[in-house]
């Protein structure tokens, strides 16, 4: 951990220079109205001209989000280094540093110092007139190459490009002699593909200790309940509860009172993969309900299963309603026929006669996977200029989410119209199922719109039931190009964004607080997004040996909240699925360009804010004059007020 | 006040009930109809307006859900305005009265509004002008705000679908004779309200003392003369009475050119520097005039390059931007994206919205707008220039540009007041002819006349709240204005250069919004202004949400800490007893929808709107959509 001496004496020169330049502030100044949302900000300097050099830069930098949580490892006090000095979570330990020419892609090669741990990638400027920090975590690395070889030329044409998960790419230049670029080169691999080298993912070295714990915020029992369950129709079952039943689900399931056990393992035979229907949510009232599965085992045969045709009946029968069950096969008709080739396929109106087949035509894996590379080549580094708006579209992203946002609004509206139930499901009911059930609870169920309760949902409807996180982000796992990987939870997010822009005042999180979920859905430092089920999580003893994201938010609230919530209570919320109010997410998608940067927080917020501090002032006011007065009247001597408390600009607290 | 004149109570023209039928066809509308017992509809005419015509048993279709249901009542048209009287507005709430229009009512189209007028006969839609030899059944009316009305006339007596149709056209198409406008009948017929207040009045700068206020307001006196030369437009009527010149400018040369050639102050920066306008000289053929023209003009620039002056640059507004055409034909096609007949039509261009929208180069338009205001921003505030705009008559381009700047530059202009009097003083004063731009005459169809030039201006504006229009301006030029680039197809490299560091350096300040503000250009910050442009069309409502959500927040919150005030207040002086709740502006803040104070009447449902139409191909990613979600395919780089 000894700091190299060479680099340590340039490092302190370098430091003593960008301190005056960042307004005296250190690495950590920043000021809070441009504080950015995001944890891992490419910092912008000013225009690189002299006369901006004295301008105080530093509020552009912006570190992980939770300064708190960082500790400045101080060695024997003697050797402590400002310059060596970058935040260091519990549980993280230095690996390397190194010089290197940052190819910044907004203001050109800058020159810093890497530093390399076993979470992040931190780099900081060692130039005067900037006041760059890169603070990156390895997580978030989906690919890193070498650029140029041994007969380059070029200025700065030799070094590694790496590629992240948060739509940025990150260029070093590195010199020729020596062995810097292989060294950098290996460690990062090592370190940010760590299954590769069997390695622990860093959530299992974080020490972080929080004042609440996240693992808590879901307790199923407890969920359950809240939505008033078991009741005459819907019964808790633990069937499942080694896993033995279906190993992608969780162990504890909710069911139709009516079906027993031998039914759900003869359902399971006809479901793929297992995924048996089961109870997602029930309204309070008409007690219609959403229910979750996988395609049915149909094949090229059409196969029928008695079982699985009187299950579906019993579970249309729960609220009483003669009306057919509503059964939304999120595909597209053309793919659910082709799944037919593979074994699997839909629930047809022969076998079903009492339920009614919907197609939702949203596209799979795959497409949205190179949707939204397609957004990346508009927005990243430059966004594109001429054809801007063609060019979105071209991506096809917005159409996506106008889709899936549509499938969630039928499926919320015919439970919320009490119409009938609903049965979701796609091939295996673990993304395009979970991105519908989720946002039709979140219209249906104001619950979910708050911290907590939206915590819960993405623990429930994602994380237990067994959303595939750790293929489709590819946690620690080098292979960059699985075709595993895809962006079905970020859609899912970007979907409860457009929700909360066309809601302003519906939700009590604010867009940090997503894009903080986001950020952490790559960074390995928390376990919560960690492995593809319930079972592996389990025998991986994720929520013993590691942290929850929800006890870092939890623990500070305020950050994450949206000024504007007013809480009401069976509100349905309908979001307009047109392309005339979907919007690119700018501030998630373009969030590296420091030209595009909206304004944080926006002035009617800002002014929102200012106005609610006023008003506590205010009423605090009041208060200690009614005290005041109340006591002055049956004996003014014994007032604890004095005069002087009357006047408006005292303000004392009792 | 407005009086009220009261028509349709006499015999036998009595309006049916205003009957609302949900879901039901026509037929069974018209069989019913008669049963009702009928009651009195009034129409309310302005002091001078006068009732021309008028059909009874008209259906007015409600926009949404296909057009399947209807509202029965008469359609008439008077001097002023097509009106349909058979709505039962007595259906809002208190909250939405106290936001209705007093003088245009929901289901009135002044005649200036109507922009065009289509006809259906056999389920076909097709555009009436003049004389016509067959009636339709059905009549369409697309309104300049972009309100769209259909009217059955398939119930409607023969004779009076004729009246009634022949008078509309004629009414909203026939060239009209300047004294006919129904402004000159109202003036004469209505009592002379005059401001009250002169501390807070729209200064109207048609005297010499109004320009000293603005000269004496930005500190521009010390170089610059208000001159009354042009008293009684002796010299020129383009100009108005009063301007303001250089103070070294010999008054002699105003009347030279009537006016051409000569540099008009626009408005003074806090440095010094100042915005002019120039009407550029006539046209001249041979050698003598032009020497002369030419001779003038060294002398008129050697004034304004002479010190106290800057050193001016000059913005040729007539050949090096946008032109007039341009900005006509983007904003037909533009409006047409909102002028939706049905919701089919909605759901139809919704999957093809974005490169509708980019076909119809406004949003290009707006962006190159604010970027050139914001070029000249940077002249008159990093560089320490003058700016002197150069346009034909200085009365279109030059009218936007200005107060583009002035907007960014002059945070008075931000305030209601203060932008009454820019658009009074940039537009009115500024001689932007109205009259042609937007075709008030109908002197011919000829589109080249009618331009929706101060719409630029206007997308940066919105209706103004209790005093509140400064802080909700301000956000707003910040995101509604704040929008818009295309290819920068502009001058030099260095200005190029001058212009991104002065843009990058403003923005990455934190932003003061009583000083200079500068809109974002970037493609994504360019959005289309949703509460003018989606105001009136259902499908395109949120319920309870928009961003009139928040701002309806922002208003109770005041409300709440302005109440706590006074209870303070009232504390201090020992007044015992608390006031009374004042009456809250916005009760129902929830309930509102993204279109307030718009639509009000359009929410009738809370059933979400659904899109109607299908997926467009994906084209180049068929073969991926045809794949299987768990499809490992490890070779795929």
């Amino acid at each position: 951990m000894l700091p190299r001496q060479p680099a340590r004496g340039g490092g302190r020169r370098a430091v003593a220079r960008g301190g005056a330049a960042a307004g005296g502030g250190p690495w950590r100044g920043r000021s809070g109205a441009r504080e950015a949302s995001s944890l891992a900000t490419a910092v912008a300097p000013g225009p690189r001209v002299s006369s901006m050099a004295s301008a105080p830069t530093s509020k552009y930098n912006s570190h992980s989000l939770e300064n708190e949580s960082i500790k400045r490892t101080s060695r024997d006090g003697v050797n402590w280094d400002l310059s060596e000095a970058v935040p260091r979570l519990p549980g993280e330990t230095r690996i390397t540093d190194k010089e290197v020419i940052y190819i910044c892609p907004f203001n050109g090669p800058i020159k810093g110092r890497v530093y390399i741990t076993n979470y992040r990638l931190y780099l900081r400027s060692l130039e005067t007139d900037s006041a760059l920090i890169l603070d990156v975590p390895l997580g978030v690395i989906s690919r890193i190459e070498k650029m140029g070889g041994a007969t380059s030329r070029g200025e700065n044409s030799y070094g590694l490009d790496i590629t992240c998960k948060d739509m940025r790419n990150l260029r070093f230049a590195l010199k020729q002699e020596g062995h810097s670029r292989r060294d950098m080169f290996e460690i990062l691999t090592r370190y940010a593909f760590p299954l590769a080298h069997s390695l622990p993912i860093f959530a299992f070295l974080n020490e972080e200790k929080f004042n609440v714990d996240g693992w808590t915020v879901y307790n199923p029992v407890e969920e359950y309940r809240r939505q008033g369950l078991p009741n005459h129709h819907w019964r808790i079952t633990f069937i499942n509860k080694c896993y033995e039943l279906c190993d992608t689900y969780p162990a504890l399931l909710v069911v139709p009172y009516r079906a027993s056990d031998d039914d759900l393992r003869r359902v399971a035979t006809f479901r793929s993969r297992n995924r048996i229907p089961v109870l997602s949510w029930i309204h309070p009232e008409n007690k219609t309900v959403i229910v979750r599965c996988s395609q049915p085992l149909v094949g090229m045969s059409g196969k029928r299963n008695k079982d699985d045709e009187k299950y579906l009946d019993v579970i249309r029968e729960t609220n009483r309603q003669i009306s057919k069950l509503t059964i939304y096969d999120a595909r597209p008709n053309v793919n659910a026929v082709a799944n037919k080739a593979t074994g699997g396929g839909y629930e047809s109106d022969d076998a079903y006669h009492n339920a009614e087949l919907f197609f939702l035509d949203i596209h799979n894996i795959h497409v949205m996977r190179e949707s939204l590379k397609k957004v990346k080549d508009i927005v990243y580094p430059n966004v594109e200029e001429s054809h801007w708006l063609s060019s979105l579209e071209s991506t096809h992203w917005l159409e996506h989410i106008k889709l899936v946002l549509t499938g969630a609004i039928q499926v919320a509206d015919r439970v919320s119209s009490g119409k009938s139930s609903v049965l979701v499901h796609c091939s295996d009911g673990w993304d395009r199922t979970a991105q519908l059930t989720s946002l039709a609870m979140l219209m249906l169920d104001s619950f979910y719109r708050s911290i907590e309760g939206f915590e819960i949902l993405v623990q429930k409807e994602w994380i237990s039931f067994g959303h595939k996180f750790a293929s489709r982000i590819g946690h620690g796992d080098k292979n960059h190009a699985d075709a595993d990987r895809s962006p079905i939870f970020l859609q899912f997010i970007d979907c409860v964004w457009q929700m909360s822009k066309q809601f302003p005042t519906a939700f009590e999180f604010n867009e940090r607080f997503l894009i903080t979920i986001l950020d952490h859905l790559y960074s390995c430092r928390f376990g919560t997004f960690l492995y593809n089920c319930e079972s592996a999580r389990e025998k991986q003893k994720v929520t013993e040996r590691t942290v929850s994201l929800w006890s870092l938010i939890n623990s500070n609230k305020d950050k994450f909240k949206n000024p504007f919530y007013t809480k009401e209570i069976n509100r349905v919320l309908y979001p307009v699925a047109s392309m005339r109010h979907l919007e690119l997410w700018v501030n998630y998608y373009i969030r590296w360009n420091p030209r595009i940067k909206q304004q944080q927080p926006n002035p009617v917020e800002q002014r929102y804010v200012e106005l609610l501090a006023l008003r506590d002032e205010y009423i605090q006011r009041l208060e200690e004059l009614q005290l005041a007065s109340s006591a002055k009247l049956p004996d003014p001597s014994t007032s604890p007020a004095g005069p002087s408390q009357m006047m408006p600009h005292v303000r004392t607290h009792f | 006040m407005l009086g009220k004149g009261v028509v349709g109570g006499g015999g036998g023209t009595k309006a049916p009930k205003p009957s609302f039928v949900s879901y039901v066809r026509p037929e069974e509308i018209h069989a019913n109809e008669k049963e009702v017992t009928e009651k009195e509809v009034t129409l309310h005419l302005l002091p001078g307006e006068q009732l021309l015509c008028e059909a009874s048993t008209v259906l007015k279709y409600v926009q949404e859900d296909s057009c399947q249901r209807g509202i029965y009542g008469k359609l008439v048209c008077t001097d002023f305005k097509i009106a349909f009287l058979g709505d039962d507005e007595s259906a809002l709430d208190n909250d939405e009265a106290q936001f209705k229009n007093k003088v245009i009512g929901e289901n009135d189209i002044t005649l200036h509004c109507v922009d065009q007028i289509y006809g259906v006969f056999d389920e076909k839609k097709k555009p009436l002008f003049g004389q016509l030899k067959k009636y339709p059944e059905k009549l369409i009316i697309h309104c300049k705000d972009l309100r769209v009305f259909h009217f059955g006339l398939r119930y409607t007596k023969e004779e009076e679908v004729k009246r009634i149709v022949s008078g509309i056209i004629h009414h909203t198409q026939a060239p009209k004779l300047l004294k006919r406008l129904f402004l000159f009948s109202y003036a004469a017929a209505a009592q002379n309200n005059t401001a009250t207040d002169p501390k807070n009045h729209t200064v109207m700068f048609d005297t010499l003392k109004d320009w000293c206020w603005e000269l004496e307001r930005t500190k521009g006196n010390v170089k610059y003369k208000a001159v009354s030369v042009n008293e009684g437009y002796k010299v020129c009527v383009r100009l108005p009475a009063y301007f303001v010149v250089p103070i070294s400018l010999p008054e002699e040369d105003v009347l030279r050119f009537q006016g051409h050639g000569i540099p008009i102050w626009c408005w003074s920066c806090h440095n010094g520097c100042a915005l002019l306008k120039m009407s550029a000289l006539p046209k001249e053929q041979d050698d003598g005039s032009l020497q002369i023209q030419k001779s003038f003009l060294d002398g008129i620039y050697k004034t304004i390059h002479r010190p106290p002056y800057e050193i001016v640059k000059t913005e040729d507004l007539s050949t090096n931007f946008l032109s007039l055409q341009d900005i006509q034909t983007a904003y037909s096609k533009f409006k047409q994206l909102f002028l939706i007949d049905n919701s089919t039509e909605f759901w139809d261009t919704d999957i093809k919205w974005f490169s509708l929208l980019e076909n119809s180069s406004w949003l290009d338009i707006i962006r190159r707008c604010l970027k050139k205001a914001i070029e000249i921003a940077e002249c008159l505030e990093a560089q320490n220039m003058n700016v002197l705009l150069l346009e034909e008559n200085a009365s279109d381009l030059c009218c936007l540009i200005s107060s583009l700047v002035q907007v960014m530059m002059d945070p008075h202009c931000r305030t209601r007041v203060g932008f009454q009097s820019l658009v009074q003083k940039e537009w009115i004063m500024g001689g932007h002819c109205f009259l042609d731009r937007c075709n008030h005459l109908r002197q011919s169809d000829k589109e080249e006349h009618q331009r929706q030039l101060s719409l630029p201006l206007t997308q940066s504006k919105s209706s103004p709240k209790r005093g509140f229009f400064r802080e909700e301006t301000d956000h707003l030029i910040k995101n509604l204005l704040g929008k818009r680039i295309s290819k920068l197809i502009n001058s030099s490299d260095e200005l190029q250069d001058n212009f991104r560091e002065f843009y990058d350096s403003w923005h990455s300040k934190p932003t003061d919004y009583h000083g200079l503000l500068l809109p974002h250009i970037e493609g994504p910050e360019i959005k289309v202004w949703a509460q003018r442009y989606l105001r009136w069309i259902p499908e395109a409502q949120i319920l309870g949400g928009g961003r009139v959500a928040t701002m309806s927040k922002l208003l109770e919150m005041m409300e709440e800490v302005e109440r706590l005030q006074e209870k303070i207040e009232e504390r201090h002086h020992s007044q015992g007893a608390l006031p009374a709740e004042g009456p809250s502006l916005l009760r129902s803040s929830a309930r509102l929808s993204s279109l307030f104070p718009f639509a009000l009447l359009q929410r009738h449902s809370s059933k979400p709107v659904l899109p109607t139409s299908g997926w467009k191909a994906l084209g180049d990613e068929d073969d991926l959509a045809k794949r299987e979600d768990e499809f490992v395919d490890l070779g795929d780089v």
